[in-house]
């Protein structure tokens, strides 16, 4: 496998170490439900086969995380951002909408 | 002499050196052959046919084939460190001093005791083990699994370390190639012209692959001659790197492709220097494979016979090597291309006894060229038998109309046909697909950037693969940007392909073998489908069929032929198991390189190392780092008297010890101190500039992940360290929190443990060492520069450096800095200064009895499951805040009043001697798991104390204080009373380290 | 005559009849419209749960539905060890109780699955790394599982040839269990097939299960590609797949998929007794009754469903090989494959009810499945059966995670890759 790394290019896979699930975010912990959200945020996952975004650390490159879209089933990686712009857009879409 | 002792070589043929004559022995007999020879070719050359024995039945075993598909000519290569077992005598390149020696037999080759299983066989039948051996029990272990590991494996591994050195090398190409016979070179150079970086690769050490072994025209001239131009032309271009005894053994993702190059497998030994293999880890834009077919064995009685040989096995030594396999031949075949070879033959001057062929009616060429060379020939007939033991001596035919004859012949020609060697296109999960035309699997949907040409991809004429490689090679490189014109497709004399599927004689009289080197044989298949292993793999799994070093590729389509026939359903509906790289097997050697011995992994040495080495210090793995673990002095005898000694000095003096492997992070930032107060329990933006606080952080799951301090230098910069062993980790979480928890906070973190050595300088004395190496006008004092205070400075006349007022020791002590250029400097100089003092070097053995002795946690305590609470530092939370692991410590389970907690242990009688692992129970309980309290996780020998202290975790720790309990050690055969006391076993005031 | 039973008696007669008389081992059976319980997943897993069910728990009227042949998974797919040398107690009885079961294995399912206890060897190469391998020798000691802890020279006298002299990490000892061993991996789904199919259990091979029939939150059965098959109970034993198949009943379970890689070497005369597993780098390894070194080492890392990995930790593993044993040099790899493992999140298994009734799940299994195989068939049957975990399965529960009583071994947290 091999990943493009937004700042770094495309580097081999032993570059890289992998943490998990994209699609979830950190839960309020000032929530009424923060229990139960965290619970889920920490240990459920849904696994799925097929393409997926999974953050990807390039630990022996530049320490960027990485948003990766990779199907599980084929390996294919289909895209690569830069986790910090994505958590961005995340955190200014949150605020812009309060 | 050469003529005599190669009495099958033919005159004026094959691409062999004759002017390079080399000696080699096989079972202690010598024999010569020439440069360019295999070890089989040259073997065959001398008429040495019998080479081996099968696994099961000890069977007699010759050369099948002429490449890397061989099941049988196994071989042990050389000899001592170097013995390299089941090498495959058919790609062995021949070399002067080669040594070779049967294997999987005793006494000897032609006379195996263990060939009695043969008379056995009728109990041992496939699935035969899972059926006995059972009875009684006891016996299996004692006597039959024994008995059955004696007879187990082939070859033998060598019984020392391996001598020779291993490379790995990684290389990038617009267009891999792989495979040179007539595709594969049209795609190389088609591809080459373009411009395209392009990588040829074959297994071979000669390039040209089946063109060698054929007595074929291109472009009007010889095969042979068309390559060596061909290798001309890319061998001048500079965008073309040629690898040849090279396997290309595996495809992975992202069009990484796994190839071992055989450096110096044709040598002796490597020359000095030169590594006997190489790993190339080769990403290619592009792949074509182009690495031909295999052709595979008709199964008959007996057809494992030494003189039973596939047809293009037999033309590459004719046409390649310039061999006679044999005098007087008979042909069984079930297609064109195998019938043709009766032209090799006769041109070789083999005779020909008889074409014996599956198809009831044969082209008429080939009827007769059979006929004028005075051959019999058998349409519609079938070879039922050959006749022979250690060699072929016969063949038993039985005609059209099932009549039965008998010819003497020794050798006996087969081919049933071509299987693509398409493996490389399912590695990624490709599937095959089935072509009834050629009665073959033909690569399916293939990996992105992956293309197959010429036999590989079932296109088994001259004309179709040369074509097909060029305009494979062309696209691929068209694919890439290059600007690749078609090229001209050389002309080829014509040939027939015509083949009608024909896999198993059924009215054999002796064993059928499927899988030669497994012992496989028809009946087996069938007992199996009978037995209801009907699935491919099942059949595979309960007969081993396929499961040889060949990986089946002689075997595996006839057994699921075999098996369709016997269900009754079609070959494609049967299926087809799975290929897994490696594509040939691959020496471990290779796959691991230089990271062996002291070289297994990367060795990281602290500024100071060679000082510490100078002083004798014994030192210790911790991670990837070697750290000083203690500094024995000559009259030492024991390790223990040091580190005794070592603790005393600090007590009472002052020590130094090397602490640079701690992790070290700056983090910068308006927002640092935020930053900070939600990784750690504590607060940290509440810190005063100039102050450190001792810290612990949590995974998001509650439980402790690391501690250590965190100093503020300014307003918004912060200095943290961390334990040795979690310093990457905590990096790594401290930018997913910065980059993906918390994007919008203003922060930067800079992991800098290699950018400061740093000592810890411990001791009642320790400020008149400091004193001594900071500049003035640092005032050390206590009132200036107090417990936790930090500060930038200057030291050493005028190295930048920072000083911290920590203690790990509990005794007045500090921590100084200095960038790691400085670090020997610093430490020299500080002995220097303060031998007057009596400075002593310390070592990691000293430091842990300290901590242990002040009862402050480490990594035994720190060990993935205990809570801040179960370590001692509950009250360190903060209840005003959030911060990574909040919310999920506060699960009953982690709250748990009764989980174990940390306490202080010592024994009662007090020259008892303690141990981490030993488990608590109550003092009249029965030492058995429903009783266990807990366990001990960290001791040491207090000198300050005159006796053992350990640290572990205790149920119910609190109330139990003054309790005697056990500590139980099974494994170690110890059980010691302890006494229940509060971690703290020295200065619990912490009044010495505020002086 | 139908040879039936394996006795030396139906050996014989066999061998002088050409072996025409042996039945299939398990019927080749067609789903029949109900069932008490249906299994999902035809692994080594549900075989054995099927078996149990029929023969301790006298539940007959059971279907073990498979999508492909039975034994496809991770029970023909791994390194083949088992043991029972492990440190916690929500672990131990349960790993102990698998091993007493593989003793008698062979007497019990008249089925030679060749399970070889010659000794499971854990090196370790540093003080921190012996005090662990005590800690957990004791617990087992006291539960009464056999453990010893060698030095570095009862080591040497054990396996000779490791690198003692020249090592980045040097050998300091080991801890040893000598009851474990190695199993012959395709014949325990075999011999569990046999076995269930003798205890009329149908075993119900291409067949894949497409969504569950739930009404009002309680299990009805299961939908296939054969049709509808009713079911009261539904067990799955779907490993790497559970997460797939849990979410066709709206399930997200505690759960990743991640590859695992093995390795056989071609084979060569047996000079590897035991198993040996290095302490300073991921590799573990044993020889097989056929001479090939079987051997693996860590999870590739990334969640696949792909059962194959990549070169990096091809090459990591068998560095860790020859770092510790550098005579295999020239011995060659013959073949590697992945498999999917079902990676929980402490690296602890679920044998639990599901929030849906009448659903039930075994997974979890990591790469440690294998061993697991009869007590998890054992244990899952027992749970189906009377609807409450057996005794020695009670910490695998499913809502451990949210009630903070994780079991797990190595302290890695949740991050189901590290386990």
């Amino acid at each position: 496998m091999r990943i493009s790394c937004p700042h770094c290019g495309e580097r081999a896979l032993d570059e890289f170490s992998y943490l998990g699930d994209a699609s979830v975010t950190r839960p309020d912990p000032a929530a009424a439900d923060a229990a139960d959200a965290f619970y889920t945020y920490a240990y459920e996952r849904r696994n799925i086969a097929g393409p997926t975004q999974e953050l990807w650390y390039h630990q022996a490159g530049c320490h960027a995380w990485l948003v990766v879209t990779r199907d599980t089933r084929t390996h294919e990686i289909s895209d690569v951002k830069a986790a910090q712009d994505v958590a961005l857009e995340r955190v200014n879409s949150t605020t812009g909408a309060a | 002499m050469t003529s005599e002792n190669q009495a099958f070589r033919l005159a004026g043929r094959g691409v062999v050196d004759r002017s390079k004559t080399f000696s080699f022995t096989f079972d202690g007999i010598p024999y010569e052959g020439f440069a360019g020879d295999t070890l089989a070719s040259a073997l065959l050359a001398n008429g040495v046919h019998l080479v081996g024995r099968s696994f099961k039945y000890h069977r007699p075993r010759g050369i099948l084939t002429s490449g890397s598909e061989d099941p049988s000519a196994l071989v042990e290569l050389r000899t001592g460190a170097r013995r390299e077992p089941n090498t495959k005598a058919t790609v062995t390149e021949l070399y002067d001093g080669l040594e070779a020696t049967s294997q999987n037999r005793f006494p000897s080759l032609r006379f195996d005791f263990l060939a009695v299983n043969s008379l056995l066989s009728p109990v041992f039948s496939a699935g035969f083990y899972y059926k006995t051996f059972m009875w009684p029990a006891s016996f299996w272990e004692k006597l039959y699994e024994p008995m059955i590991r004696r007879a187990a494996g082939l070859g033998r591994a060598a019984m020392e370390e391996d001598p020779d050195s291993y490379d790995k090398a990684n290389a990038f190409c617009d267009v891999l190639v792989v495979g040179s016979g007539a595709a594969g070179l049209m795609a190389a150079i088609s591809a080459a012209r373009s411009g395209a970086r392009v990588i040829l690769a074959d297994e071979s050490f000669a390039f040209g692959g089946r063109l060698l072994a054929e007595n074929r025209t291109i472009d009007g001239i010889n095969s042979a001659a068309w390559v060596k131009a061909a290798i001309g032309e890319l061998s001048s271009l500079s965008n073309v790197r040629l690898l040849p005894r090279t396997t290309i053994f595996g495809a992975y993702d992202g069009g990484t492709y796994g190839a071992v190059e055989r450096v110096a497998d044709h040598l002796v030994k490597p020359a000095p220097g030169q590594p006997r293999q190489r790993l190339w880890r080769i990403v290619a834009k592009r792949t074509i494979v182009a690495q031909g077919a295999t052709e595979r064995p008709i199964v008959f009685g007996n057809n494992d016979r030494p003189g039973v040989m596939l047809a293009s096995a037999a033309r590459s030594y004719i046409n390649r090597y310039g061999v006679a396999p044999g005098r007087t031949a008979v042909v069984f075949s079930s297609n064109d291309d195998g019938a043709a070879t009766i032209n090799d033959l006769a041109n070789a001057g083999i005779s020909v006894a008889a074409l014996v062929d599956a198809r009831p009616a044969l082209p008429d060429a080939i009827t007769a060229r059979a006929e004028a060379l005075g051959a019999r020939i058998f349409a519609g007939g079938v070879v039922s038998d050959a006749i022979g033991g250690s060699r072929v001596k016969g063949a038993c035919i039985i005609d059209a109309s099932g009549a039965t004859h008998t010819l003497s012949c020794d050798l006996i020609i087969v081919s049933g046909g071509f299987n693509p060697n398409m493996q490389m296109t399912t590695h990624l999960g490709g599937r095959p697909q089935w072509r009834d035309d050629l009665a073959a699997f033909v690569p399916g949907a293939m990996p992105k950037g992956m293309t197959a040409a010429g036999a590989a991809n079932g296109s088994f004429s001259l004309a179709s693969c040369l074509a097909e490689g060029a305009r494979a090679g062309s696209a691929a490189a068209a694919d890439v940007g290059f600007d690749a014109k078609p090229i001209a497709i050389p002309a080829s004399d014509e040939e027939s392909n015509g083949i009608s599927a024909f896999w198993h004689v059924d009215r054999a009289k002796h064993k059928a073998f499927v899988d030669l080197q497994n012992d496989v044989t028809a009946a087996d298949v069938a007992l199996a489908q009978r037995e209801g292993f009907s699935a491919v793999e099942h059949l595979k799994r309960y007969t081993t069929l396929g499961m040889a070093t060949d990986q089946g590729r002689t075997s595996s389509v006839n057994g699921l032929a075999i098996l369709a026939q016997l269900t009754g359903k079609t070959i494609p509906a049967t299926g087809i198991t799975t290929a897994r790289p490696p594509y040939s097997p691959v020496s471990l050697g290779a796959l691991a390189g230089e990271h062996r011995g002291k070289h297994f992994k990367p060795t990281r040495l602290t500024p100071s190392h060679n000082w510490a080495k100078e002083q004798g210090a014994v030192f210790v793995e911790a991670g990837l780092w070697l750290r000083a673990l203690y500094f024995p002095k000559p009259f030492e005898t024991d390790a223990q008297t040091t580190v005794i000694r070592e603790v005393n000095g600090v007590r009472n003096g002052v020590g130094v010890c090397d602490v640079s492997t701690l992790g070290k992070v700056e983090v910068h930032g308006p927002d640092a101190g935020k930053f900070l107060d939600r990784l750690y329990i504590n607060m940290m933006s509440t810190l005063a500039v100039g102050r450190a606080r001792y810290g612990a952080m949590l995974r998001e799951d509650g439980i402790m992940m690391d501690d250590g301090t965190a100093a503020r230098f300014a307003e918004d910069r912060y200095f943290v360290t961390t334990t040795t062993v979690n310093a990457i980790k905590v990096v790594q979480h401290m930018e997913l929190c910065k980059q993906w928890h918390w994007p919008d906070l203003d922060v930067q973190i800079v992991p800098s443990t290699d950018q400061w050595a740093q000592y810890a300088v411990a001791g009642p004395r320790a400020r008149d060492l400091i004193a001594r190496i900071v500049d003035k006008p640092f005032d050390v004092s206590n009132a200036a520069f107090p417990y936790m205070a930090v500060a930038e400075l200057t030291a050493l006349g005028g190295i930048k450096a920072r000083l911290y007022r920590l203690s790990f020791s509990g005794e007045l002590a500090y921590e100084i800095a200095v960038p790691a250029r400085h670090g020997e400097l610093l430490m020299r100089t500080l002995m220097e200064k303060g031998q007057d003092l009596g400075v002593i070097p310390y070592g990691t053995e000293a430091l842990g009895v300290m901590r242990i002795e002040k009862g402050h946690v480490g990594g035994p305590e720190l060990n993935g499951t205990t809570t801040a609470a179960d370590v001692g530092l509950g009250k360190m939370a903060s209840k005003k805040k959030d911060y990574i692991g909040r919310v999920l410590a506060e699960r009953p389970g982690l709250t748990n009043p009764d989980r174990p907690r940390l306490a202080g242990f010592r024994p009662v009688d007090r020259a008892a001697r303690l141990r981490s692992g030993a488990h608590f129970v109550g003092r009249n309980t029965e030492p058995v798991a429903a009783n266990a309290l807990g366990h001990m996780t960290s001791v040491a020998y207090s000198p300050s104390l005159g006796h053992w202290v350990g640290l572990g975790f205790l149920s119910g720790a609190e109330t139990r204080m003054g309790e005697i309990i056990r500590a139980y050690d099974p494994v170690r055969g110890e059980d010691t009373l302890v006494e229940v006391v509060s971690p703290t076993f020295y200065d619990s005031e912490g009044a010495r380290l505020r002086v | 005559m139908p040879s039936d039973r394996y006795s030396i008696f139906s050996v014989l007669t066999e061998a002088l009849r050409g072996q025409t008389g042996w039945k299939p081992a398990w019927r080749k059976a067609t789903p029949k419209p109900n069932y008490d319980v249906v299994i999902v997943g035809g692994g080594g897993h549900g075989l054995a749960a099927a078996y149990y069910l029929a023969k301790r728990y006298g539940l007959s009227n059971v279907a073990v539905i498979e999508k492909g042949w039975i034994g496809s998974g991770n029970v023909g797919r791994n390194t083949t060890i088992v043991r029972s040398n492990y440190m916690l107690p929500g672990n131990i009885p349960f790993y102990e109780t698998s091993m007493k079961l593989w003793e008698g294995l062979e007497q019990d399912l008249n089925y030679n699955a060749m399970v070889s206890q010659r000794g499971v060897l854990n090196l370790y190469h540093s003080d921190g790394q012996r005090d662990a391998y005590v800690r957990r020798g004791n617990a087992m000691r006291m539960h009464g599982v056999d453990a010893e802890l060698l030095d570095r020279d009862a080591v040497q006298r054990m396996y000779p040839w490791l690198n003692y002299d020249n090592a980045r990490f040097p050998i300091k000892g080991g801890l040893l269990q000598r009851r474990g061993g190695t199993v012959r991996h395709d014949a325990v789904a075999w011999g569990y097939a046999r076995g269930a199919d003798q205890h009329g259990v149908d075993i119900i091979e291409n067949t894949e299960v497409t969504g569950f029939r739930i009404t009002n939150g309680r299990i009805e059965g299961v939908e296939t590609s054969r049709g509808f098959v009713g079911a009261r109970k539904v067990g799955l034993a779907c490993a790497g797949n559970s997460s797939r198949v849990a979410s066709m009943a709206g399930l997200n379970l505690p759960l990743e998929s991640h590859v695992l890689q093995a390795f056989v070497t071609e084979g060569i005369k047996p000079f590897i007794d035991g198993v040996v597993t290095f302490g300073a780098g991921h590799f573990y390894i044993s020889q097989s009754d056929k001479g090939g070194l079987v051997f693996g080492g860590d999870l590739d890392g990334y969640n696949s469903y792909a059962q194959r990995g990549n070169l990096p930790v091809v090459e990591d593993v068998i560095e860790g090989g020859m770092a510790l044993m550098p005579r295999i040099g020239r011995v060659r790899l013959l073949r590697s494959w992945g498999g999917i493992m079902d990676m929980s999140m402490d690296g602890s298994p679920i044998i639990d009810h599901t929030p849906i009734s009448g659903l039930y799940l075994n997974g979890g299994w990591c790469y440690g499945g294998f061993k697991a195989t009869p007590a998890a068939g054992l244990c899952f049957a027992h749970l189906i059966a009377r609807n409450e975990p057996h005794a020695v399965a009670r910490a695998y529960r499913l809502d451990r995670f949210r009630t903070g009583h994780m079991v797990d071994e190595k302290g890695m947290g949740n991050q189901p890759n590290l386990h």
